[in-house]
């Protein structure tokens, strides 16, 4: 039996009709289009479907659709304000902190909360926090530099 | 130094807007209207007979909309190797036999994966277990399990090496010493998993098929034939691609059951892999068996080498034929044996097929060799440092009967490394630092493929407003390779980044280009890109010196939009001005340069190649045996540098992908059973494993490449795991020979010392 979801996402309310065992990675994804969140596994291990939940960052494979009712979720398509990108982006695409991208958009929302929460965290504090978030490609620490320059920029954007 | 505009500089990579807004579409992400999504049922035995496959019960489920057997594909068998048909051994849907837990025996389209997946399960197939085979030395045993039938002791394939006289060799030497290696099996895992979405449109008899894959070219060759297409029958697309270290060099099942299961409905299909058959259905780095026999003289120089290698290669030859070549190839580098000799032997055993993967063949080798060299440096008491550099190649080297050496920034870099030492001075207790040397190809030069077409094709289109229009089928699989043929166009033809429109990834628009593997596409795409744009570039430099009027002993070149005269620079005209001067004198027509890259006159193994040397510093615990890497300091040449950034980006990932093959990642193997197919269980270096890196460049220029550059994504993947295994000796004095070095593998070694 559906339910009604009403969820807010990237600003914008939906209400939805969905099953009960209904992934929000899904929602996202096959529902509202917003492909940018990935999956890259079954075991809720490795990040490339974090988004952001009233604040904090999930991994949306992990939570039933139902549990963000009522609730803000921000992905990465609702980070740049148009074409301008948030200064984790741009710092992304300065540090060369991506490469094949499958991992980014988690990553990227899992440093825009880590610095919501921490604006200037260390080397150690980025690796620990970030730990988890599985990333084939770049080796994290290029991804470490691009957060490490990324906090800076918001506190320059913030002055 | 020639002073370049473009190349040589940090440039960001062309999608990276698309990457860091979501809005980059992979094949993972795509649908279709009146998509079916598809499944691919496999085999649970590690090897068994099938007596009968009902699919009548998963036809008539509701939903479903097509069900395929080797009834449909038919007895046909592919692969690559299109030069020797008799190594195509794998069957598109499995007909008589099953070999490994997850051949595909067949597949189903249905409306949604639920019902998919439910239909997987109304299939019944009747087997007759047979008894398997796992190990290699078990394999090739009289009265094994036999894989093929035409396949006498499951030995699929052997390669012999040799040059000089190694049994003389021997003679000479002053110390000797013999060591066996059993290196394990490693997974790819690309975070976007093996994917396809495939269209058939009937009136024309054409499939389209967007897939993940480093190879479109094969694809579509490969794929055209097991459906019998005609061969631009089948268009595929490379959308972006979250990546593939090697595991998506060849068909797979997901292109072709996607492909029958369209053509079959009538509806776009969709398959796409579960991580779980990402890990047992997939590709593995080969396992090894690995024996090795080094003789030196007492100042340390080597006289002579022997090498055997029997690679646990899986139910079928894929790509893991080539690697039997290539680790015997790699076991002599990147040093200079006067005499070598190598035998590998490729066997069959009923697990997945062991494939290519980053590093290709070399990280075993290098594993092995550098481990051996170390231990002989200590049972000489030579410098590791030393024995190196008495030994390393050098330029213009040539290797006996094989392949010359043209740059080689190895020298250099031993130089660096041995500075790098000295400065750490005396290392804390428990600390120890592992040197390995490593090169690698920059691309293969074997043309088993049997290609028509040159290696590396490529077009460049000048339009009216200066923007330059490149079409590469270099597959960027997230290396960057859009990125660096971006920059090789803008630097030849002297504009700006922003003038460049990159088309890749489609093989109907794109001449053909043979795919990202064995690190070939900066130095052959590169070379076809470069001579494409130079055809483009002689065009408007026609223009330009007919309406500059120059004295005939000056020279144009272009740069920063302006063509000039090389002498005389003030004097030149507008890059737009000349561009729309040539469009006019063309009757209109655009410009269009084409190039293409072939090697020639290089031998048979690869035109260039890459060199390199790194240190490993570990602390190890000795009650805990856990091991941290501290730092990775490599000294690397890949010839003239084309992007910086991207460069590091090839050497950290490297690092995390080799320090985790000598340090944490295993398949783990229950008979034929994946026991760690997850990414729970099975082991990458994540964030807080992973060391701080830090890379000097020895930089070269290599007369065979574009600007003189050669390759970077795979030579460096080589290193760390056997540096690491050095730095471990050095730490704490345990040599273990069989990676991962894991803690209860240290513990235990730590014991037995002790003992
Ligand atoms: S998809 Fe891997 S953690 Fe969610
Ligand atoms: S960029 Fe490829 S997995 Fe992170």
């Amino acid at each position: 039996m559906k339910r009604e979801l009403k969820i807010t996402v990237n600003g914008d309310l939906y209400d939805l009709y969905v099953e009960p065992g209904t992934l929000l990675v899904e929602v996202l994804r096959d529902k509202l289009g917003l492909t940018g969140t990935k999956r890259g596994c079954d075991s809720m291990s490795c990040g490339a479907c974090t988004v952001i939940l009233d604040g904090k960052a999930v991994k949306s494979c992990t939570i039933l659709a139902l549990q963000a009712n009522g609730k803000e979720v921000t992905t990465v398509e609702g980070l740049a304000n148009g074409s301008k990108l948030h200064p984790i982006q741009q710092s992304f695409i300065d540090h060369w902190a991506f490469q094949c991208g499958f991992c980014t958009s988690g990553q990227i929302m899992a440093a825009k909360a880590l610095l919501d929460e921490n604006p200037n965290p260390t080397r150690k504090e980025i690796k620990y926090a970030m730990n988890g978030h599985l990333c084939r490609c770049t080796g994290y620490n290029m991804i470490i530099e691009a957060i490490l320059d990324a906090a800076n920029r918001i506190q320059e954007e913030a002055k | 130094m020639k002073h370049y505009h473009v190349i040589g500089e940090d440039a960001p990579n062309i999608d990276g807007f698309a990457k860091v807004t979501g809005q980059a579409i992979y094949t993972f992400d795509m649908t279709l209207p009146g998509m079916l999504h598809g499944k691919i049922l496999r085999s649970p035995h590690s090897h068994a007979r099938i007596i009968s496959i009902d699919t009548s019960k998963a036809e008539s489920l509701p939903g479903v909309k097509a069900v395929i057997t080797a009834m449909e594909t038919g007895e046909r068998r592919q692969g690559a190797w299109r030069r020797y048909p008799e190594l195509c051994d794998e069957p598109v849907l499995c007909l008589e036999k099953v070999r490994y837990i997850g051949d595909p025996v067949a597949a189903v389209a249905a409306i949604d994966e639920d019902i998919a997946l439910e239909a997987l399960d109304l299939i019944e197939v009747e087997y007759e277990p047979l008894p398997a085979v796992f190990d290699p030395m078990e394999a090739i045993k009289e009265g094994a399990p036999q894989l093929h039938d035409d396949v006498e002791n499951n030995i699929n394939l052997t390669r012999h090496i040799e040059w000089g006289d190694v049994d003389k060799g021997f003679e000479e030497a002053d110390f000797i010493r013999e060591d066996e290696f059993i290196l394990p099996a490693q997974s790819h895992v690309p975070l976007e998993t093996h994917g396809s979405l495939a269209s058939f449109d009937g009136g024309n008899n054409r499939l389209t098929l967007w897939t993940s894959t480093q190879t479109p070219y094969y694809v579509q060759c490969l794929l055209a034939t097991a459906m019998n297409l005609r061969e631009n029958g089948v268009k595929v697309i490379k959308p972006h691609c979250g990546s593939g270290f090697g595991g998506k060099n060849e068909l797979f099942a997901d292109q072709f059951c996607a492909g029958y299961l369209a053509r079959k409905t009538g509806r776009p299909v969709k398959i796409v892999y579960s991580r779980e058959e990402e890990f047992t259905c997939a590709r593995r780095r080969t396992p090894i068996h690995y024996y090795l026999k080094i003789g030196a003289k007492r100042d340390g120089t080597f006289v002579a080498k022997e090498a055997r290698a029997f690679s646990d290669g899986g139910a079928y030859t894929s790509m893991g034929a080539t690697l039997l070549y290539l680790t015997g190839w790699f076991s002599a580098f990147p040093y200079r044996y006067p005499n070598y000799r190598y035998d590998g032997y490729k066997v069959f055993t009923n697990k997945s097929p062991s494939s290519s993967m980053r590093g290709y063949g070399g990280i075993q080798a290098n594993f092995c060799g550098e481990s051996q060299i170390e231990m002989l440096a200590a049972d000489m008491g030579i410098d590791p440092v030393e024995i190196r550099k008495k030994n390393a190649m050098y330029p213009n080297y040539e290797v006996p009967g094989q392949a010359t050496i043209a740059s080689c920034g190895l020298p250099e870099g031993l130089e660096k490394i041995g500075e790098y030492i000295k400065e750490r001075g005396n290392l804390p207790k428990d600390h120890g630092i592992g040197l390995a040397c490593y090169g690698f190809n920059s691309g293969g030069i074997f043309n088993w493929f049997n290609t028509p077409y040159a290696f590396s094709g490529a077009e460049v289109r000048i339009n009216i407003d200066g923007m330059v229009d490149v079409y590469s089928l270099a597959a960027d699989v997230g290396q960057g390779a859009d990125t660096t043929m971006c920059m090789i166009a803008a630097e030849e033809l002297g504009v700006h980044l922003s003038d460049i429109r990159m088309h890749s990834g489609d093989t109907s628009i794109c001449p053909s280009d043979l795919g990202a593997w064995a690190s070939r596409e900066t130095l052959m795409m590169g070379n076809a890109v470069k001579m494409a744009a130079a055809d483009a570039k002689r065009q408007l430099f026609e223009i330009a010196a007919s309406k500059m009027g120059a004295n005939i002993v000056y020279d144009l070149e272009a740069g920063d939009r302006r063509i000039y005269l090389r002498d005389r620079p003030e004097r030149g005209l507008s890059y737009y001005d000349v561009v729309r001067d040539a469009i006019r004198a063309k009757e209109g027509s655009l410009i269009v340069g084409r190039g293409h890259y072939t090697p020639h006159g290089k031998g048979m193994i690869s035109p260039a190649f890459s060199f390199g040397v790194q240190a490993v510093e570990v602390e190890v615990d000795r009650e805990t045996g856990y091991v941290k890497i501290l730092n990775v300091f490599t000294a690397h040449d890949s010839g003239q540098v084309i992007n910086p950034v991207a460069i590091r980006g090839q050497v950290e990932g490297s690092i995390m992908m080799s320090a985790g093959y000598g340090y944490s990642e295993e398949m783990l193997y229950d008979g034929g059973k994946v026991l760690n197919p997850n990414l729970v269980d099975y082991s990458l270096i994540g964030y807080r494993d992973m060391p701080s890196a830090v890379t000097v460049d020895c930089p070269t220029y290599e007369p065979e490449g574009p600007f003189g550059a050669k390759e970077v994504g795979e030579g460096i993947t080589c290193p760390t795991a056997g540096a690491l295994a050095n730095a471990i000796y050095h730490a704490v004095g345990v040599r273990i020979t069989d990676p991962p070095l894991t803690p209860e593998k240290i513990l235990m070694a730590l014991k037995e010392k002790s003992a």
